[in-house]
């Protein structure tokens, strides 16, 4: 049994080294996505099973709960080969085994100590782009895997201390921005090396003994946390559905479908209902939706520590070839859409079970723009941007306005960046009137972003969702608006709201853009808003007396 | 330096300290009195009252101040109005689109200026600096004039693009200030941070616009009754990037003065070290809630770009860069439901305080662990506010929420109070010092506050540092900082272009007025200088990347016939060596770009002889020597010796357990340590000497 000062000690420098390897990936990597998104994770696995030991805190969340996976991905792939030797490294992006998308590069290193396998270390980032149909690797048009990048199973990239030149030429030969994969890989490379340095440093001071057994005790205490939390909860069954609205290929409804039960101190998640796999890229591996569920109860339950315990007391049901089970080559690259409705679905059963501890849904949708054409000189220039919008109510207040997806911590790029790369002047940025979703607590709002173009032409994709209903509030509060495009003509046409998913929309010098993001759902019975709120909203133009009349007939 | 006394004077949440130096003579003495909290003039103006024999031939009055940052923290500012470009009124409030936290949606946000303040008026500038749409000045003055009808004292303008061409958002600027009342309280982001991101620049000049009535009251109320004393030594305010600005421009540009006080503790620091021989360093700041740290290399502290004082209030401007995490002699110690010991980032305060204040907080608390082992003496509580401490309350505390659930006696819990602040401390030093990638076995620490060299031992075995330096006074650390700073401006100017197309003439002819205006700025100080430098950076990055690297071009630029010399190549070359510093190596073929500029104009102050601060001769070891009490160190009462630390004499040699008291803090020596005190009266503090 170890004492509880140096658990407390261990728990710290272990989050730590994991912090470190995160904080120079950071400042290492080539791309923005990384570099200033922070879409990079870190973390300490288990030997045998793959299981987190360790997570960063910085790290992408969505990470959080998918790298488990990766690894065990390359745990099966090196029992293959001969098994892992001290100085190797795995690389690969297969997302049915390692989750999310195939942008997602995983990078995984074992750790010997005194000659046997002690863990392994972990590092994923978003690469800029991985070859396919379109820069960028969203294309909402895909009804294959390989139309959206290349597909890499784990191979072993270091041998034996040895880089394998030949697979980073294969890697940076397939990609439109091979200087970006070739600086990533490097800053990955240099981040498991600090973690591996770090780690022997720890197990130095403390003995490898005592840090084993702090992985035991802090797996025991996170699960232990977890069943604390849903014992708190009372026993019972929720259900829910929520739709995805198409999948860029057909225009239906995609049903996803949660039944949360409590019975004690166990959680059970069953999707029993859901959608069969779709054509369109909305598909997730199973990984992705165990992530997804996982950072949804990290944001109910935040101070739970983030290792494999977190897991133990919840039983996933998940039926097999369905949307949340994808299998190749199903495209996978618009698995952002679908990981936020789990997590919306999460947050509507939770609340049904216990509202207190719950809130209204975020804005569900990445909103991804992608606006591109050549320059007068023939080079081409794509501007590719998310969108933000609003957090749902919740039982302090209201939603957050404009906040960033549940899944991301990433930050908007400032307009005037925007405008100084790209032919592009913005004419609006500004909060969405009316877009919040009614509650005691009302959802944050949503923002109306709206752009001129400034060169001869452009082509248009549009990767979002929520476009058929708005985020749902819990507990008795209304939705937020859903999401609205539309095609101002510079000649005045308005081409009308069209849904979520667009491609190929050619635009001409003159002609803007306009997208409007979801609101939160709110939190709370309306009629219980306090009068103040109600009369603040109106005079600050949160609310219009236009918007509140349209909420009453509805 | 004329004659008379130099006043160092910081003001920070508990206690306002005073550093009173005639440098003639070589006499330093100290002061510490209440802050009062809301009404920071009146404590200043107490302090320096109670010195009354000293106030007659002040010379100079150098500040650390914190009202700036109170004022916004608590939202006690300057009702502000806001005029931008049509459609972007909610830039302030749409941040940059993030959250709080990572974890949890719990999140809100209010921002400084609600939206009925911010109005739009019809103008446009382009990236390219083209005019896309001129202001009306009908529309702009009406909009004033509104701003004015709902109560607004300050208004800050910012513009979209203006940083690439200001002649809109300069126009609009006259337009208000010649019908604003005076003072006209006006900032316009161009004069304030000429550079690309709207939200860091409308963030930095909001803030700036509503602390100017603040701020400016403050000073102003400061001068008028210093004026009454009869004291006509000019005031100075230090500045968050460790430099010295008038109170003049303090009071146009506040939001530089942000993080004042402790960017003064970290330019003592660095003065001190520097002195007794060492250029690398981290600097330990321990107060009631907070731990702050900063790295030093090769005797410059690290600046950072920006900072938020609190979810979105984002200030843009170069500060010293300081960590900080919630570990101070006041933060609480509990265990989590998952059974682990955790301490802070709830911290008691002031008010009600530790347990052992007996003041109502029955919460245990750092402070409690040290007195309960014997550390802290119960009977000399550190700032002379309490009489005495109460060693029982710490022990019912400790045992109740710490010991009993974790099976612990309350003794040895408090030393896992200890070990776990302890470490949490040793990972902030980890985070500026190793992940940075410098080596801890290279840096000295530097602690100082209230409780820095209480827990400076343990840091420093716990990160492998070389040794702690405790200076001389280290509970006013950052008012000495005042009376050591130079004075200092930066200057940035945003060209964004890349390399191959940068315009040479145009590049120098920017530095040369950026330099001409450094140059106008000192000389408005009238200070006594030594000299004056200028340092010029640029930040760049490669084609396709959003992340810049500081790149330094030249630590004292000399201007030759209106040139500085510098042509692409070198640019080239200088940025690559900067990339390969941060990053490992360069790549090679990819373009690159230089996105801005930036100049700092430096005044150096006469360097103060640090040996003035050493003991006088009247020193000794007997005279210094307290008797001894127990203390608890693994688990073992070990009778230490105590001394009066101001007593110890020039190259007295301490091995540990020791406790080292003075009026202002209370130095550990742990077993296995020994305390050498140097020719400047620090002590230097190595492991090493008797168990």
């Amino acid at each position: 049994m170890l004492d509880p000062v140096t658990l407390a000690v261990l728990q710290g420098r272990l989050e730590q080294i994991a912090d470190e390897m995160d904080a120079l990936l950071f400042r290492g990597a080539f791309n923005p996505i990384i570099a200033e998104a922070h879409d990079a994770a870190h973390g300490l696995y288990d030997a045998a099973t793959g299981a987190t030991l360790v997570q960063g805190k910085s790290g992408l969340p969505i990470f959080v709960g998918a790298m488990a996976f990766a690894v065990k991905a390359v745990i099966d792939r090196a029992a293959k080969v001969g098994g892992p030797s001290p100085g190797d490294v795995f690389v690969f992006n297969d997302a049915y085994e390692g989750g999310t998308h195939l942008s997602d590069f995983k990078l995984v290193r074992p750790f010997f100590r005194d000659g046997r396998l002690f863990c392994w270390l972990a590092s994923v980032g978003h690469w800029h782009d991985v070859g396919g149909a379109v820069p960028g690797n969203y294309n909402p048009s895909a009804t294959e895997c390989f139309q959206e990048g290349f597909l890499v199973p784990p191979l072993r990239l270091v041998e034996g201390g040895r880089l394998r030149r030949e697979i980073v030429e294969l890697l940076a030969a397939n990609s439109r921005l091979p200087i970006a994969v070739e600086g990533d890989l490097e800053a990955q490379l240099a981040a498991l090396e600090l973690g591996e340095r770090r780690l022997h440093e720890l197990l130095d001071e403390y003995g490898t003994a005592t840090v084993e057994a702090a992985f035991g005790e802090l797996r025991r205490r996170a699960a232990d946390l977890v069943r604390a939390h849903i014992r708190e909860l009372p026993d019972g069954s929720w259900s829910c559905t929520d739709v995805l609205d198409g999948d860029g290929i057909d225009d239906d409804p995609i049903p996803i479908t949660l039944t949360l039960t409590v019975r004690g101190d166990r959680l059970g998640f069953d999707f029993t209902g859901t959608a069969p796999a779709c054509k369109g890229p909305l598909n997730i591996s199973r990984a992705t939706t165990i992530a997804g569920c996982y950072v949804a109860l990290k944001h109910v339950f935040r101070e739970v520590p983030a290792n494999a315990g977190v897991l133990e007391p919840i039983d996933f049901t998940i039926p097999e070839h369905s949307i949340l089970d994808a299998r190749p080559p199903r495209p996978v690259g618009g698995y952002t859409e679908t990981v936020l409705r789990l997590v919306d679905l999460v947050f509507r059963t939770l609340a049904m079970a216990a509202p207190e501890r719950s809130n209204g849904c975020a804005y569900g949708t990445i909103n991804a723009l992608s606006v591109s054409g050549h320059r007068p000189d023939g080079r081409r220039w794509v501007m590719f941007t998310f969108f933000g919008g609003g957090h749902g109510g919740h039982p302090l207040g209201d939603g957050l306005d404009h906040g960033n997806a549940p899944i991301s911590t990433a930050t908007i790029p400032p307009v005037e960046i925007l405008e100084a790369a790209y032919p592009v002047m913005f004419t609006q940025w500004a909060l969405r009137p009316d877009s919040g979703g009614p509650g005691r607590h009302r959802g944050g709002l949503g923002a109306i972003y709206e752009l001129e173009l400034l060169a001869e032409e452009a082509e248009v994709f549009l990767f979002g969702d929520r476009g058929r209903s708005g985020p749902p509030g819990v507990a008795g509060g209304g939705p937020g608006a859903p999401t609205r495009f539309k095609v101002l003509r510079a000649d005045g046409r308005v081409e009308p709201a069209q849904r979520s998913k667009l491609t190929g929309i050619r635009i001409r010098r003159g002609d803007r853009l306009r997208l409007e993001t979801p609101g939160g759902g709110g939190w709370g019975d309306p009629r219980e808003r306090a009068p103040a709120a109600i009369e603040r909203d109106l005079a600050l133009g949160y609310a219009t007396e236009a918007g509140a009349a349209r909420e009453v007939r509805a | 330096m004329s004659g008379g006394w130099t006043v160092g004077v910081d003001v920070g949440g508990t206690f306002t300290d005073f550093v009173f130096l005639d440098e003639r003579s070589g006499r330093v003495e100290t002061a510490k009195v209440p802050s009062t909290r809301g009404r920071e003039a009146v404590g200043f103006l107490e302090g320096l009252d109670a010195a009354a024999g000293r106030s007659r031939s002040i010379a100079a009055i150098v500040h650390g101040t914190t009202v700036g940052t109170n004022a916004v923290l608590e939202r006690k500012v300057a009702p502000t109005g806001v005029l931008t470009t049509r459609g972007f009124r909610d830039v302030l409030e749409m941040r940059r689109r993030d959250r709080p936290w990572t974890w949890g949606l719990w999140g809100t946000f209010t921002p400084i200026v609600p939206r009925d303040r911010r109005l739009e008026v019809g103008e446009r500038t382009l990236a390219s600096g083209e005019i896309r749409e001129p202001i009306a000045p009908e529309e702009v003055a009406a909009a004033a004039r509104r701003l004015l009808e709902l109560g607004c004292r300050a208004v800050a303008i910012v513009f979209v693009n203006a940083y690439a061409n200001p002649t809109n958002e300069r126009r609009a600027a006259e337009i208000v200030r010649a019908l604003w009342p005076e003072p006209a309280f006006v900032t316009a982001s161009h004069e304030i941070l000429p550079e690309i991101r709207e939200f860091e620049r409308t963030s930095t000049t909001v803030l700036n616009a509503c602390l100017q009535p603040v701020v400016g009251s403050y000073l102003e109320v400061l001068e008028r009754e210093l004026g009454r004393r009869g004291v006509r030594a000019p005031l100075s305010i230090v500045q968050s990037n460790g430099g010295l600005a008038s109170a003049a421009d303090a009071r146009l540009r506040p939001v530089h003065t942000i993080l004042s006080g402790p960017a003064a503790g970290v330019v003592a620091a660095v003065r001190i070290a520097e002195a007794a021989g060492f250029r690398d360093l981290v600097t330990c700041d321990m107060g009631g809630t907070s731990f702050d740290v900063a790295l030093v290399r090769d005797g410059a502290p690290t600046l950072a770009a920006q900072t938020a004082l609190d979810f979105g209030l984002v200030v843009r401007a170069p500060m010293i860069e300081i960590a900080t995490i919630g570990a101070g002699g006041g933060s609480i110690a509990r265990v989590d439901a998952g059974g682990i010991l955790q301490v802070g980032p709830e911290s008691a305060g002031a008010v009600p305080g530790p347990a052992c204040y007996a003041a109502g907080g029955d919460r245990p608390t750092v402070t409690d662990a040290n007195l309960l082992l014997g550390r802290i003496d119960p009977d000399r509580p550190i700032g002379g506010k309490l009489r005495r401490l109460d060693v029982e309350a710490a022990r019912e505390a400790i045992g109740r929420w710490v010991g009993r659930p974790l099976g612990l006696d309350p003794l040895d819990a408090a030393e896992a109070i200890l070990a776990v602040a302890n470490a949490r401390m040793a990972g902030a030093i980890r985070l500026v010092s190793i992940e940075r990638g410098h080596d801890p076995k290279r840096l000295v620490a530097v602690p100082y506050g209230g409780g820095g060299a209480l827990h400076v031992g343990a840091l420093v075995r716990e990160v492998g540092l070389e040794a702690a330096l405790v200076p001389r006074f280290p509970g006013v650390t950052s008012a000495l900082g005042c009376v050591l700073a130079d004075w200092r401006y930066d200057q940035v100017r945003t060209l964004d272009r890349p390399l191959t197309q940068l315009d040479l003439d145009a590049f120098d002819a920017a530095v040369v007025e950026l330099v001409e205006q450094g140059r106008e700025w000192l000389a408005r100080a009238r200070a006594s200088l030594e000299r004056t430098r200028f340092v010029l950076e640029a930040d760049m990055l490669y084609q396709g990347q959003t992340h810049t690297v500081a790149v330094p071009l030249s630590s004292e630029l000399e201007l030759v016939n209106g040139r500085t010399g510098l042509d692409r190549d070198r640019l080239h070359a200088a940025f690559e060596a900067a990339y390969r510093a941060a990053f490992g190596r360069p790549l090679a073929g990819v373009p690159v770009r230089l996105l801005n500029l930036r100049l700092a104009s430096i005044g150096e102050r006469p360097r103060l002889d640090p040996a003035i601060l050493a003991p006088g001769p009247d020193a000794s070891i007997e005279r210094a020597a307290r008797g001894g009490r127990p203390v608890r160190f693994d688990g073992r009462w070990l009778e230490t010796r105590v001394f009066d630390r101001l007593a110890l004499p020039v190259g007295a040699t301490i091995p540990g357990p020791a406790v080292l008291e003075q009026p202002d803090a209370t130095v550990l020596v742990e077993p296995g340590m020994v305390a050498t005190v140097d020719r400047f009266g620090n002590l230097l503090i190595r492991r090493g000497g008797d168990a």
